[in-house]
């Protein structure tokens, strides 16, 4: 059991607000990703759910059971820290048996368990090495055996690989989903960039500045964001935004278009424009078009296409696929 | 790119180093080549410096006059009393200012520091007038209290910056790992700023032990402690050099064993931090 609810939870600090109160409920086993710009209030929000910052206001359950006044000890929830925070004084075996030891297990269970978290990480040979003996990647996965091992009713990932490199971002995001399908335990995972959130997240919370602008799955968000600020911040590269009399005409303040859902042609098209950049990156071919009529275009076209900076090029939107915002930029269904 | 240095540089800076510890060393040298000298050959001039008659006379007759071994135990315990109590109290404070600092917390620090700034002979008449009300003069208790509170915005200092080096994110896994405040205390900030600690420990030692302006005003025989043994020997009267170089060396060399032993865990503390 792992369900974690927020209602009416609020954060201030000072004069600041930075959680406005707000409703959120995470189902058991959901992977939960809080994705938004930086000082959105993403690492607050789940700091909050840790009990490492006091809520303000509102309450927070864990496991249907008021949590909002307990230590973090008491909550039954592990977490893993962008810098990792393992103990520098103590060996890989220590640092994964902290827990238990604090939870005054015997040395033989403590030992089992140990060996057990190691063998599903890969770790067993590293046990008597100190943290600093360790490259990132290793690092990282004694920081999340220190987490799985005490089984707990949910796992918090404050951006854990933010400080990797992109190569090694890239397996331990996957590794961290299979561990969630092998575990099925609850996950709230902190992050600041989309492809993250949509590779790995059941559940996505967009944040900004302290709102919830939008709760669903990646590709509910990706195909139906509610507004301009979800629609902008999911999906890359970038949605192109156009307004004026070509929104307009479609009934919008502004109408959104995803790079993949505008065509380009030599030949014919509704707007004509000259080719800023092209990144032509073998699988996909991504152009920089300024056009006359809608401004500057972002377009993805699938495998290479013959054309350069500079090339004079149609540009034609998908009419089905448009997005459209009102004034106060709310999708308009 | 590395830095080049060649042999002549190396060479120079090598003797500018011997230079320089020579220097600082030398008054030392010069007052225990002194202490083994007659009363005579110490102000003889030129003086000998390593050619005379090497003697222990003067030690027989400072153990003869004076009783060193209560002014050690007294310096003993002054100085000791006075920096563990200093850091039972400065542990906690520093902790609060370096892992949950308010919004005057740095004013707080700055205004302990500004403590330092005063000469001490400022407070000497109401301090000396309340140790008299209390009966605290010249009692080991009284020159304890008054180090400790001498030295403690130093150890409050020291501490606070070796625990700001210690990421907080660290404390804060203690605690999701279901460590109290106690056990967060003593299994995770203790043993990462043992460093820190053991050169507070060993620096206030040492400036409590050499501490004069205090132990000299509060203290007459019961109570003195080293610093008033090596005072008594610089009598006005009469020049007793040789002596007082014999009661000089006899009240630093502890200490200075004990620096030298220390000195690589000194050295780690002072600079801890500044290298990663």
């Amino acid at each position: 059991m792992g369900s974690i609810v927020l209602r009416q939870v609020e954060k201030v600090f000072g004069d600041v607000t930075v959680i406005p109160p707000i409703d959120l409920e995470i189902a058991d086993g959901e992977f939960a990703v809080f994705v938004g710009p930086s000082g959105c209030g993403k690492s607050t929000l789940l700091r909050l759910i840790a009990g490492l910052e006091d809520a303000t206001a509102g309450t927070i359950s864990i496991d249907g059971r008021d949590a909002t006044d307990l230590a973090p000890a008491k909550r039954g929830l592990s977490m893993v820290f962008q810098s990792y925070a393992l103990y520098p004084h103590m060996s890989v075996r220590s640092n994964i048996a902290f827990p238990l030891k604090m939870a005054g297990l015997a040395q033989a269970d403590i030992d089992a368990k140990v060996k057990a978290a190691a063998e599903t990480l890969n770790l067993g040979d590293y046990l008597d090495r100190k943290p600093k003996q360790l490259s990132g990647g290793q690092r990282q996965r004694v920081a999340i055996g220190r987490a799985i091992v005490r089984e707990p009713s949910a796992f918090l990932f404050d951006e854990p690989l933010s400080n990797l490199d992109a190569a090694l971002r890239v397996q331990m995001r996957l590794e961290i989903s299979q561990l969630h399908q092998k575990l099925k335990t609850t996950m709230v995972y902190v992050t600041h960039d989309q492809v993250e959130a949509m590779t790995m997240a059941d559940k996505i919370v967009v944040l900004n500045k302290g709102r919830i602008e939008q709760v669903g799955s990646p590709l509910e968000l990706y195909r139906r964001p509610a507004n301009r600020f979800v629609a902008g911040f999911i999906g890359s590269p970038k949605m192109n935004f156009v307004g004026g009399a070509i929104a307009a005409a479609h009934g919008a303040a502004t109408i959104g278009i995803r790079p993949e859902n505008l065509a380009v042609s030599r030949d014919a098209g509704d707007w004509l424009g000259t080719i800023v950049v092209a990144e032509h990156l073998g699988s996909d071919t991504f152009l920089h078009i300024a056009t006359d009529a809608a401004g500057t275009l972002t377009i993805r076209v699938s495998g290479e296409v013959p054309v350069h900076h500079g090339d004079r090029v149609f540009v034609t939107p998908d009419a089905s696929a448009l997005h459209r915002f009102d004034d106060k930029g709310i999708a308009i269904r | 790119m590395a830095r080049r240095v060649t042999v002549t540089q190396k060479l120079g800076f090598t003797a500018l180093a011997w230079g320089v510890g020579m220097l600082l060393f030398f008054p030392i040298l010069w007052t225990v080549l002194t202490s083994f000298k007659t009363e005579a050959e110490a102000v003889a001039s030129p003086p000998s410096f390593l050619f005379f008659d090497w003697t222990l006379e003067n030690y027989t007759e400072v153990q003869h006059r004076s009783n060193y071994v209560r002014h050690f135990l007294n310096s003993v315990v002054i100085s000791l009393g006075s920096t563990v109590i200093g850091l039972i109290i400065a542990v906690p404070a520093a902790w609060a200012m370096a892992f949950q600092p308010a919004k005057r917390t740095k004013d707080l620090l700055m205004w302990m520091l500004s403590t330092k700034m005063m000469p001490p002979v400022g407070v000497l008449v109401p301090i000396y007038l309340i140790f008299r009300d209390l009966e605290l003069l010249d009692t080991r208790l009284g020159l304890t209290v008054v180090l400790t509170l001498i030295d403690l915005p130093i150890i409050v200092w020291m501490l606070y910056t070796y625990f700001k080096e210690i990421p907080g994110e660290i404390l804060e896994a203690a605690r999701m790992d279901g460590a109290g405040l106690w056990a967060e205390i003593v299994h995770v900030l203790t043993p990462m700023a043992v460093p820190g600690i053991a050169s507070t420990l060993l620096l206030n030692v040492i400036l409590a032990w050499n501490e004069a302006f205090w132990t000299l005003n509060l203290t007459a025989a019961k109570a003195a402690p080293l610093t008033a043994f090596i005072a008594s020997y610089s009598s006005p009267e009469g020049l007793f050099y040789a002596k007082l170089s014999a009661a000089s060396t006899m009240a630093i060399a502890p200490i200075l064993i004990l620096g030298w032993f220390s000195q690589k865990q000194l050295v780690r503390g002072l600079t801890f931090g500044a290298v990663k």
